[in-house]
């Protein structure tokens, strides 16, 4: 369509040396693998606390502690350009509160910091946030737009700390108004290899639901959401952005596509009580996530595609390909192998002087059935 | 291919350039044009049997066919005037009266569009967030068409979506009305509804009702009661003693005339701009309510008779 084109946004060819947060995470993973394949991406520097746990081809990873000292050292020292913060933790079945607190708010403002300064040179921020930042209450309007505001004061720990690291990120955006910064606000998220609380329910033989509540749902595909960090990276696409598939499907929609059954027996009333009690039967429901069982939430989308991107899945498609990968998933165990990470040695292969190598561009002892990821 | 992108920035893209007209990335990027919004609302998935706002053409049409179709034509008996001031095809608020207790009002002011309508439309229902915080209701009511009266839901609807939503201004006062107090109107409010229309570029069609205050008249209200269930209200009608709640659904026959007046163009008036003109809002709220006032008055001036019309 002509009319679209027009408002695609510029493409951001300086995007080269890129600094990817969270390595070890399920996101900062797939997104450093994704970036592998573009050519025109010099340079990928992964940062973490803990091993990664990827096969990585090119993107070099430094074992740092969250101190902005030592991230802006190794920023100006590797000229970074862009850095792809991808560490928010959005389940707080993940991690304790105390040190989802501490990465949320205190490495979000760690990485800030890092960036910031007049010679700094980083030009591009892209924050990967939640749709958590809304919340899910009864009176709250049927579809976010990026404008609205929280309408109503976070209930929970997880979610104050996601409207805390967000305004830190608006506020870096304010004080370096030269910086691209951009923010995905991203739904509930689907898909056969991350694990959220939405992929463990439904997995469950009969899926929990809040009796007499039928709440619209709207997802994202795992693979959308990593097209879409990468479309923030190579666009010029300052601000907010909702990132959530096309599509808001009643919870009993979905739960009919995945094919179990049901089992309403979270009361309307004092759910978080049943909740505890579901906890001692062995399955744990995130308090950020009972209200989404009662009130649902929807995502306006458009804004996002209006800067060109396109989304591979509507929610209803999302959730046939989990059903898909969880009818498969008996057939299909154990014939993917878990790559073991051997860092050492694959670091020794890699950079030792020591190391004989028959070519020059041969590089010795990278596994030679990886395929890169991404388009 | 890259090239089909670009913006008439031929060289590096510099991203100060970029930002410079949207100032600090905190404040959000203008809303692109209308059109091309509304192309980029999620396309009909053809399988689904809901839509994005919960409506099921199943269970919409199964209630149309047989409940509200028996009360439409045999209960009530409604009669429709001024059908041609609903237009076919934008998006438009529907403006009416409202009436005690449970009133069928707003299920037989949808069904008149869909039975003598021209080009027949569904009507979206405005109701109270309450609805979506009570088991049960919470799963049916969407079912048919009922969203929460949320302005941003009203204007998604009215602007993105093109539909036609009715709205009862008078909100909950006018459902606690007494029998005493029937086809007064009730205030309307600060006009929300009338920001809403001039946000949305909608027109209102202002819509008066006649017969859904003698159906389900309310002779008095349980306050402590109310209190007690957390209800909106706790009304006393007819069938109170017998069936309780339930008996809100009992409705007597009065004959329903409903009247479509001449529909207001609020893009003459102002539209987006002139929304947040307070002043002229409430104007524009109170002269619509005056007129609607003024047709009930008419209307119930010509009824001979409150069952047979």
């Amino acid at each position: 369509m002509a009319g679209l084109t027009e408002f695609t946004a510029p493409r951001d060819t300086a995007t080269r040396r890129v600094l990817v947060t969270g390595l070890s995470t399920y996101w900062g993973g797939r997104l450093a693998q994704a970036l592998e394949s573009f050519e025109h991406v010099d340079a990928i520097i992964g940062v973490d606390s803990e091993d990664p746990t990827r096969e990585l081809e090119r993107t070099e990873y430094v074992k740092v502690t969250n101190q902005h000292s030592l991230l802006e050292r190794i920023v100006r020292a590797a000229e970074i350009d862009t850095v792809i913060d991808t560490r928010l933790v959005v389940n707080s079945l993940m991690a304790a509160p105390r040190i989802a607190h501490e990465n949320n708010v205190i490495g979000t403002m760690n990485i800030l910091a890092a960036c910031t300064g007049g010679d700094s040179p980083v030009r591009k921020f892209v924050f990967k946030s939640s749709a958590h930042y809304y919340g899910a209450e009864q009176d709250d309007p049927a579809f976010f737009t990026e404008e609205m505001a929280r309408p109503h004061p976070p209930r929970t720990g997880l979610e104050r700390d996601i409207v805390e690291a967000e305004q830190a990120v608006s506020e870096f955006a304010q004080r370096n108004p030269d910086v691209t910064v951009t923010v995905l606000r991203c739904a509930n998220v689907l898909g056969p290899d991350v694990d959220t609380p939405f992929t463990r329910m439904l997995r469950l033989p009969a899926v929990p639901m809040v009796l007499g509540f039928d709440p619209r749902v709207q997802f994202i595909h795992e693979d959308d959401v990593v097209h879409a960090l990468e479309h923030a990276a190579f666009h010029v696409c300052p601000g907010i952005y909702n990132v959530a598939a096309d599509g808001v499907l009643a919870f009993s929609e979905i739960i009919d596509l995945v094919g179990r059954p049901p089992l309403p027996i979270l009361p309307p009333w004092g759910t978080g009580a049943a909740t505890g009690l579901l906890r001692r039967l062995g399955f744990r429901i995130p308090d950020e996530v009972v209200n989404q069982l009662r009130f649902g939430r929807g995502l306006d989308n458009r804004l996002f595609k209006a800067t060109g991107f396109e989304y591979g899945y509507t929610t209803r498609e999302a959730v046939i390909k989990l059903s898909e990968h969880m009818r498969l998933a008996p057939v299909m165990r154990g014939t993917d192998q878990e790559y073991k990470y051997e860092r050492e040695v694959e670091e020794f292969l890699r950079w030792s002087p020591n190391v004989r190598r028959e070519q020059p561009g041969e590089r010795a002892g990278l596994s030679t059935e990886s395929e890169p990821l991404g388009i | 291919m890259a090239d089909e992108h670009r913006t008439s920035l031929a060289g590096p893209v510099v991203p100060a350039e970029d930002a410079g007209d949207e100032g600090a990335p905190d404040q959000l990027p203008e809303r692109r044009p209308a059109e091309l919004m509304r192309e980029l609302l999620p396309a009909i998935e053809p399988e689904r049997r809901l839509n994005d706002w919960g409506r099921s053409e199943r269970v919409d049409g199964f209630m149309d066919r047989t409940l509200v179709e028996f009360f439409y034509r045999y209960w009530f008996r409604v009669e429709v005037e001024g059908i041609e001031n609903v237009p076919s095809e934008s998006g438009a608020l529907l403006v009416s009266n409202h009436a005690g207790a449970l009133p069928p009002d707003a299920p037989m002011i949808a069904k008149a569009i869909r039975e003598e309508h021209p080009s027949p439309r569904p009507v979206y229902i405005t109701v109270e967030h309450f609805f979506k915080g009570y088991p049960g209701f919470s799963m049916l009511i969407p079912k048919t068409g009922c969203v929460a009266a949320h302005p941003a839901n009203v204007h998604r609807l009215l602007y993105d979506e093109r539909e036609l939503v009715l709205v009862f201004p008078e909100g909950r006062k006018g459902t606690e009305k007494l029998y005493r107090d029937r086809y007064r109107l009730r205030r309307f409010g600060r006009g929300g509804f009338v920001e809403a229309a001039m946000r949305a570029e909608a027109q209102i069609v202002p819509t008066c009702v006649v017969g859904a205050e003698e159906s389900a008249p309310i002779f008095g209200q349980v306050d402590i009661m109310r209190r007690v269930t957390g209800l909106l209200y706790f009304p006393i009608t007819p069938t109170f003693p017998w069936f309780g709640l339930f008996g809100m659904l009992g409705y007597l026959p009065a004959k329903f005339k409903i009247r479509f007046l001449e529909p207001i163009d609020t893009v003459e008036l102002g539209g987006a701009e002139a929304a947040d003109d307070k002043a002229l809002v409430q104007t524009l709220a109170q002269e619509i309510r005056a007129q609607i006032q003024e047709s009930l008055h008419d209307m119930l001036a010509r009824r001979k008779s409150v069952w047979l019309g």
